[in-house]
């Protein structure tokens, strides 16, 4: 399948998403079976996407203090939590794998 | 008209200061596309027909690894399934706006667009404000993310291996996470899709994630079911 039609897709899907209660006008009110389920799905993805990242960088599973980005990204965690914002987190996470790889 | 504009200037400036996020997210995901294996034109592409960077990035590594196309598809439309929620939420005060604004303002909805334009509203809000405060902070996200992820992909190709920029992948992912899961069931969640994600490393082609989000929504809907009074 081409990348085109590929984006084409998901983009459509997207715009599909954000209009769906939209587009119903809001006179029906959400069901719960939808809603409850539905506050789920960012944390469980996100998850699904970036603990891999760090926990197996290189495709095989490595926990340890020589795996530096779970390092790092254990860092990174405590500034997104302390600071709540995604440029500062960014800049920890990446400020301290520099340092790590340097240090090591 | 006066407090139309007055209203789009008002969340335009709102949001001001979330582009000290939107701006390095935007150029972190011009730099993957130039960077990668990924049709630039495409990848830049995305940008302006999803309008979505955790799903962009998502994409343009899935493409990159080589996933199949229905991996492919499916990865983005779930992380942005959340949006659905901003949807429901924002369908009451929208409902009072015309059918063509009910359709083509969607098309601007984000995270950032819908905290902003939830804390703005009262409970009976006027339309000039429904409309003109979302498209002022709206506008002011779209264009700045058009203009970063375009820089992005100028400059992406000029930055050395060295410096480990992938891993930006997944600091994005984290800083969106954290405050994902505030709640008990969430951080359940959370931590049965992040398990299942790397016990399933093995499965072909990006499906672990799809097989790892079903397990960590149904652990968070469990623990929500059970925890509730």
């Amino acid at each position: 399948m081409s990348l085109w039609l590929i984006i084409v897709i998901i983009g459509l899907g997207t715009y599909l998403i954000r209009l769906s209660f939209i587009g119903i006008l809001g006179k029906v009110g959400v069901p719960g079976y939808i809603e409850r389920p539905l506050r789920f799905v960012a944390p469980a993805v996100l998850a699904a996407i970036a603990v891999p990242e760090l926990v197996a960088p290189e495709g095989t599973v490595a926990i340890g203090f020589d795996n530096l980005r779970l390092v790092a990204g254990i860092i990174a965690v405590a500034a997104a939590w302390k600071l709540r914002s995604m440029g500062p987190t960014i800049v920890a996470g990446m400020v301290s794998l520099w340092v790590l790889d340097w240090l090591f | 008209m006066a407090l139309a504009g007055d209203r789009f200037k008002e969340g335009a400036l709102v949001v001001a200061p979330l582009l000290l996020g939107t701006v390095p997210f935007g150029l972190i995901v011009g730099v993957t596309v130039a960077s990668r294996d990924v049709d630039n034109l495409a990848g830049w592409a995305t940008s302006l027909i999803i309008f979505a960077g955790a799903a962009q990035l998502a994409l343009i590594d899935l493409v990159d690894t080589g996933a199949i196309a229905a991996v492919a598809i499916a990865t983005p439309l779930v992380i942005n399934l959340r949006m659905a929620m901003y949807s429901a939420a924002l369908a009451t005060h929208f409902r009072k706006l015309s059918v063509v604004d009910r359709l083509w303002m969607p098309y601007l909805l984000t995270d950032q667009s819908f905290v902003m334009s939830m804390a703005r509203y009262r409970p009976d809000e006027d339309r000039v404000t429904i409309k003109w405060f979302y498209l002022g902070a709206g506008t002011m996200l779209w264009s700045t993310w058009l203009l970063a992820t375009t820089a992005g992909v100028v400059v992406g190709a000029e930055v050395p291996a060295a410096w480990s920029l992938d891993f930006t992948i997944a600091l994005v992912f984290l800083a969106l996470l954290v405050p994902a899961v505030a709640t008990r069931p969430a951080l359940v969640a959370a931590l049965v899709g992040g398990a299942v994600a790397v016990m399933s490393l093995d499965m072909p082609n990006g499906t672990g994630i799809i097989v790892a989000t079903v397990a960590g929504v149904g652990a968070g809907s469990i623990a929500d079911w059970r925890l509730s009074p």
